[in-house]
């Protein structure tokens, strides 16, 4: 009945359904992780059963850098092979060419998400990508622990420090010699500018380039929060963290080796699961504040959503696919079983999702205040600029010159790639 | 002074018998050989070429075919500013790619070196008589068996600083006081990478080496047995003499092999300055950056780098690939 009623609100959404629908072989690239692609699947096989086309699955690495490099490839080579594509919330304006424009195929539902997601995923007038879930990272911290040591929640990254260092020292003294204060994510990727950015916006530094194209990252703010983090590394974070992506820091999380975490939202929902030694242990909390003028606590705004290859040989399944990805039904789903923040404004305010997922009610607020990556202002050049800061940071973190000749230097960079524009 | 008059007479018609013979061989061997310099010509010259072409220039991966030429602005192009002075942009003047460049050098020579020593070791064992050596040859060419990103990933597990059973081992053992992050930090970086790859490439090392070894007679090891030869100096006099040959081309194989390193950097450290490679920074450029042409030219760079290696391995050298030695 369920299945009906969605294949009856599918086919009336989707304006490019003409006639009799073929059964078509759809195929749709995922690099998620934890349980992502379990979830993708039981999703996938509602689908299938509703309109008798079949989709498979191309699983892909799950560092974002990784997952880009190849569908840059495919897409430049016009592969008819992938029909749906999993985007990153920073790829709209490097990719918008070779997707198809979901603009009319989306217009009875694109005002039912958060604007600015929509508006990320707009690139002049055209909708490219249409929003499945959006991300804010949040600190996770161990109540268990803070209240042993009868502490709070710390409101500020030097609070932090001090906690972490204290609880580390006390638990390593107890005879847990793997005991750390802090884990995050700190490789040379993608994942090190998102956390790097909200240092540098925590302690008012800007976002490395402001909406107006201008380069802003070379300013004492900023080399302040740099060298705060630097200061973690061998102290409350390990050395290891140099190389930890997500699913490393969670690792050492999830076995109760750290006090605090930063990481994105899917991390709850396999914290508390059957197999993780922190389970029914921790809450979330919106990420520390920085010192100084304009200091404020910042997320950086992540998220995916569904894009249809302008190469694929079903256009039409293949946007009613991402349609379905993307609907109320599965967004509510994937709330409550991989605690993915939805798109969908409504949902904040579902009773069930509040019962499953009590911190997304929550998260709406982290959310609003989410930080953007510079994607829209430098466009095309965005990957070298994420790559270019990112080197900083890393550089700075593993000791390889001040937090204040690297930004210097990151600046005289950033402003040969700019050129005459971005 | 009559040998000379009546010599022509005698030789020529040989000669001329004999060339006949070779022209017929040499047409046939020829034709045999066109399907191969055709598939050669189509896989990896017009690719090349291709590549060359776009590396003079602006090409994007989304705009290929309207791609203008502009010179070597890629490699090196200059501009003189109101103030007067000029400023030098290109790839030649880019210190990431010669940090690449760097890169690259460090590691083909530190791993050849090593895998050349552990390879002959490896082939003196593997050269003796001994039961089951016909299982323990087999066996110890699993590591170059394995798909490198395959081995890449494996080694990163046991690599990791907290859940690695290197640095578990380590503890246990007492030779590490704390955990060590091999592929994070930038001083083990390289280090982390040349071990996984000496390990995986030195049984190919091995293998060419122990087929030079087997070319020595056996007769010339008795005839110094007799003569009261020490071991030692038998094999700096004839064993080492005998496989250089085999020694020289394996190197040259295992150097251009190394040379362009991607993929067991690509999985363990990708994005580390430390360990960052010509190859490595080739690829990121072409996809992730939008700089295809740019991208080209270190791909174009990097063909000559390693042609003029070659060149000036093989000239040094005095290798020649027929198995003689000059």
């Amino acid at each position: 009945m369920k299945i009906n009623k969605l294949l009856a609100g599918l086919l009336t959404s989707v304006a490019l359904v003409g006639g009799a629908a073929q059964a078509a072989e759809l195929s749709i690239v995922s690099g998620d992780t934890g349980n992502g692609l379990a979830f993708l699947r039981s999703q996938l096989d509602k689908f299938e059963a509703a309109t008798g086309n079949t989709v498979t699955v191309v699983p892909m690495p799950s560092s974002t850098s990784d997952q880009f490099g190849q569908y840059r490839l495919w897409l430049a080579a016009g592969n008819s092979d992938i029909d749906v594509y999993t985007t990153d919330v920073i790829w709209a304006p490097q990719l918008a060419e070779q997707f198809l424009d979901l603009t009319e195929a989306a217009k009875d539902v694109a005002g039912d998400h958060f604007p600015s997601i929509i508006e990320s995923q707009t690139v002049d007038g055209k909708l490219v990508a249409i929003p499945a879930y959006t991300d804010a990272p949040a600190l996770f911290y161990r109540k268990d622990l803070l209240e042993k040591y009868n502490k709070e929640v710390p409101k500020t990254w030097a609070e932090l420090k001090a906690t972490a260092q204290e609880i580390m020292d006390g638990e390593r003294a107890d005879g847990n010699a793997d005991m750390y204060g802090f884990v995050f994510q700190g490789n040379a990727y993608e994942g090190l500018t998102c956390n790097a950015l909200e240092w540098v916006k925590s302690y008012g530094g800007g976002q490395i380039v402001e909406a107006d194209g201008s380069i802003s990252i070379n300013n004492p703010q900023a080399a302040a929060a740099i060298t705060e983090a630097a200061s973690w590394i061998g102290t409350i974070s390990p050395e290891g963290n140099l190389a930890y992506q997500e699913e490393e820091s969670r690792g050492v999380w999830q076995l109760g080796n750290s006090v605090f975490m930063r990481n994105w939202p899917y991390a709850y929902a396999l914290g508390e699961g059957a197999d993780s030694a922190v389970a029914g242990k921790f809450d979330v909390a919106p990420l520390p504040a920085g010192e100084g003028e304009g200091a404020r606590s910042a997320a950086t705004l992540g998220g995916w959503n569904y894009a249809v290859s302008k190469y694929s040989q079903d256009p039409d399944e293949a946007i009613k696919l991402a349609l379905f990805l993307t609907s109320p039904e599965v967004q509510k789903e994937r709330a409550i079983q991989q605690t993915n923040l939805p798109t969908l404004v409504a949902l904040y305010d579902d009773a069930d999702i509040a019962k499953a997922a009590p911190i997304i009610p929550n998260w709406k607020e982290i959310f609003q205040n989410a930080v953007p990556r510079p994607s829209a202002p430098t466009k095309t050049d965005y990957n070298e600029v994420s790559s270019q800061f990112w080197s900083a940071v890393h550089n700075t973190l593993s000791g390889n010159g001040t937090a204040a000749e690297n930004l210097e230097m990151l600046e005289l960079q950033l402003t040969e790639l700019k050129g005459a524009g971005w | 002074m009559t040998t000379e008059a009546i010599a022509p007479p005698v030789v020529v018609p040989g000669r001329a018998i004999k060339s006949e013979l070779m022209r017929q061989r040499a047409r046939a061997a020829r034709w045999f050989l066109v399907p191969m310099m055709i598939a050669l010509a189509v896989v990896a010259g017009w690719p090349l070429l291709r590549s060359i072409w776009f590396s003079f220039t602006d090409a994007s991966l989304t705009n290929l075919v309207g791609a203008n030429f502009v010179g070597f602005n890629n490699y090196l192009r200059w501009t003189t500013l109101a103030s007067g002075r000029t400023v030098f942009q290109g790839l030649l003047v880019d210190p990431a790619w010669w940090n690449a460049v760097w890169n690259t050098l460090r590691f083909a020579v530190t791993s050849v070196f090593f895998e050349a020593l552990f390879g002959m070791a490896v082939a003196l064992v593997l050269n003796a008589e001994f039961k089951g050596r016909g299982i323990v040859r087999a066996a110890i060419l699993i590591p170059w068996a394995i798909p490198t990103v395959v081995s890449a990933k494996m080694w990163s597990w046991m690599l990791n600083d907290q859940f690695g059973i290197l640095n578990d081992l380590g503890m246990r053992l007492g030779l590490l006081s704390q955990k060590v992050a091999w592929t994070a930090s930038p001083e083990t970086a390289m280090t982390a990478v040349l071990v996984v790859d000496i390990w995986k490439t030195t049984p190919f090392m091995a293998l060419l080496i122990l087929a030079g070894l087997q070319m020595i007679p056996k007769d010339i090891y008795e005839a110094a047995e007799i003569d009261g030869v020490h071991p030692v100096k038998q094999f700096f006099k004839i064993t080492l003499p005998l496989v250089r040959p085999a020694l020289m081309v394996a190197i040259i194989f295992r150097l251009l092999d190394a040379m362009r390193i991607f993929d067991l950097i690509y999985v363990l450290t990708p994005n580390s300055v430390a360990t960052k490679t010509m190859s490595v920074l080739a690829r990121e450029n072409l996809f992730d950056f939008d700089k295809f042409a740019y991208g080209s030219a270190q791909a174009t760079l990097l063909f000559l780098i390693i042609a003029g290696m070659t060149i000036l391995y093989i000239w040094l050298g005095k290798v020649r690939f027929d198995g003689g030695d000059r």
